[in-house]
């Protein structure tokens, strides 16, 4: 959406999931960008409706995962084979394969540790979440029970407020870019 | 496209608006603190402090001075432990295994669950800890060479992987829950009056916005979340049975450890979350939300648990006298009949026969009995661990240096302490936390909330 960030935004407030999310489709196939909507809730369909793209996040937990079940296997490796081998209740450390058992439960443990821990540093990272952020939502009302809808301004003003206006729109203020 | 059937009860009950959650939710954070609550926390303090006081002296003697002797070496601490950890269990189950599943009643009670599975997971912890001896030396179990030269830590240990599943346990049930709580924050912080409590939330809910890309990767965190919490609470009390399982003790050498405290775990888990929302849905007037319906799908749960745990028991007598080995054999007969029988039967009757009630759906929907009954499981439970850790080890190989275990006043006070401190945790967090997941309650408003099912029943679903 780079290339449209010069253009002035219309917002226009709404107070219900439903009506959102169909102003959404008909804004888009009427040729509007769409380009953003503060809701209080996840509401199921918006993603597809504003034609997001699907989220890497699980993806990038599988390779987190493995990762951690990586570390996990140089870990118990080194330190139980290969540094400092020991005959521990009669069981020689002789190679890491055969002491493999032993180790699952610590090997499972870091793998899920890590895919965890970094998918959620991820997820606050690509948000821009932090301590102390300044709030992301423009009107404090979007965590209650309104939404907020940001469209694009190409063309004609009059008729896009017209159109928000019969959409169902509560509100309609335009921001200069 | 907000359509349930008409069989599922309306978890939602009342004329609810977005903004009615959004009040009722935000109401026990904006308000004073009612006088009942202070009653409790004074309680919860003073235990907590004749606690850490019993803490700091059993650090500064050593573990001499409780109750242990040379034939019962492990004894309140662990039960303690395991008792706690097993509690833990039931927040990552709503939360996650029931999202898995798509049981929508998780939402109500899902917030209160996962921080009681954090604050008891921290009042486990505190075992193993203290039980070091030289608790200045306890970043010993995490793999760095030991004096910092080259001997390390055991990783064929159980209670090496004991440590690796519970801080495991404890971080990604602790992200899991903040996850979920960014969005509830922003809510509050948006309509704080009061600039401290504006900055405090502003703060803590790292500048959530509800943006369209944002909740669509907040949804995907969640499920991936509970995809990888799924597993991770079922080895958390797997890996704990390991303690006594990978021995070679009668009566901790057994297969059937792991789902036998799984089940237990559960079992307990939701015992408290009973305990706990009964008295939270009435202090806060939530009832409209954590309803009758959430309580009985808990019982139920309780009793189908509480059931496993009693086919595990029966199984366990079972193997022991099918195994032939006679000190097997013995150690089972000396649970149920030999000087600890009355703990034994404790544990039968409260785990056993109690859940059995619920079978009644008079029963399991009247509160009062509920609640009884979730405090004695969780009395039980207690039992359970003490039969299991003390009674197996309390007559040994040697008749000669049986013995018997009796708790001395730190042993007792540091479970009192744990318990207070517990409660403070907790009482704390329902004065300050939105003790209801609003945002992902606000979902199913439209499908679960009874005006918009009456609605639908009358006029068709469309």
């Amino acid at each position: 959406m780079g290339h449209t960030k010069h253009n002035p935004i219309v917002r226009a407030l709404f107070n219900d999931d439903d009506i959102v999310l169909s102003a959404v489709k008909d804004l888009r196939s009427n040729g509007y960008e769409v380009s953003e909507v503060y809701s209080p809730f996840p509401i199921h369909g918006l993603d597809e409706a504003m034609g997001l793209k699907r989220t890497r996040l699980s993806l990038a937990a599988f390779f987190y995962g493995l990762t951690g079940l990586f570390f996990a296997a140089w870990l118990t490796y080194f330190t139980m084979i290969s540094d400092w081998p020991q005959n521990i209740g009669g069981k020689p450390n002789a190679t890491w394969f055969l002491n493999m058992p032993a180790f699952i439960p610590v090997v499972f443990e870091l793998t899920v540790f890590f895919a965890a821990h970094l998918m959620c540093w991820s997820y606050f990272a690509v948000n821009g979440l932090y301590p102390g952020a300044k709030a992301q939502n423009p009107d404090p009302r979007t965590t209650d029970d309104h939404f907020l809808m940001e469209v694009q301004l190409e063309g004609d003003e009059e008729a896009l407020n017209a159109k928000l206006q019969e959409l169902g729109a509560l509100e309609i203020s335009k921001i200069e870019a | 496209m907000h359509y349930e059937s008409q069989v599922r009860n309306p978890l939602i009950l009342g004329e609810k608006s977005y903004s009615d959650i959004t009040n009722d939710i935000a109401k026990p954070v904006e308000s004073k603190a009612p006088r009942a609550w202070w009653i409790a926390f004074s309680i919860a303090f003073v235990m907590f402090l004749w606690g850490v006081g019993n803490i700091l002296y059993t650090i500064g003697t050593g573990i001499g001075v409780w109750g242990l002797n040379k034939t019962v070496d492990w004894a309140w601490d662990i039960t303690n432990f395991v008792w706690w950890v097993g509690i833990g269990h039931a927040g990552t189950l709503i939360s996650a295994v029931l999202l898995l599943f798509r049981q929508k009643w998780r939402m109500a009670i899902n917030r209160s669950a996962e921080a009681m599975t954090i604050f008891s997971v921290i009042q486990a912890g505190l075992f193993p800890l203290i039980h070091m001896g030289r608790i200045w030396m306890a970043y010993w179990v995490m793999p760095i060479p030991n004096q910092f030269g080259s001997l390390w830590v055991n990783f064929n240990s159980p209670l090496l992987w004991d440590v690796f599943a519970i801080s495991t346990y404890l971080t990604v049930s602790t992200v899991f829950w903040y996850v979920g709580l960014i969005p509830d924050f922003a809510m509050i912080r948006d309509r704080a009056i009061n600039p401290v409590q504006k900055h405090i939330y502003k703060l803590l809910s790292f500048g959530w916005g509800g943006k369209a890309k944002h909740w669509q990767r907040f949804e995907e965190v969640s499920l991936v979340l509970a995809g990888l919490a799924t597993p991770l609470v079922l080895s958390v009390h797997t890996i704990v049975s390991f303690d006594f399982a990978t021995s070679v003790i009668p009566g901790w050498h057994t297969t059937i450890f792991p789902p036998y405290f799984v089940a237990g775990a559960i079992f307990s888990g939701f015992a408290m979350v009973q305990t706990l929302l009964l008295i939270v849905r009435k202090i806060f007037k939530l009832e409209d939300y954590i309803n009758i319906e959430h309580i009985e799908m808990m019982n139920i749960v309780i009793m189908v648990t509480g059931s496993i745990v009693g086919v595990a028991y029966i199984t366990e007598l079972f193997i022991a006298w099918y195994s032939g080995v006679e000190y097997e054999q013995y150690a089972f007969l000396n649970r149920a009949t030999g000087p600890y029988w009355w703990a034994y039967w404790s544990m039968m009757t409260c785990n056993v026969f109690s859940p059995q009630f619920m079978w009644f759906k008079k029963l399991r929907t009247n509160l009062v009995f509920t609640f009884v009954i979730s405090i004695v499981v969780n009395i039980g439970m207690w039992f359970e661990r003490f039969v299991i850790i003390v009674t197996s080890i309390h007559r040994d190989y040697l008749p000669s240096s049986w013995s018997m275990f009796s708790p001395t006043f730190v042993d007792i006070g540091i479970y009192i302490g744990t318990i207070g401190f517990f409660f403070v945790l907790f009482l704390l967090y329902a004065r300050t936390f939105p003790v209801i997941a609003q945002a992902e309650l606000k979902t199913i408003l439209k499908s679960s909330g009874e005006s918009y099912k009456k609605h639908h029943s009358e006029h068709g679903a469309h």
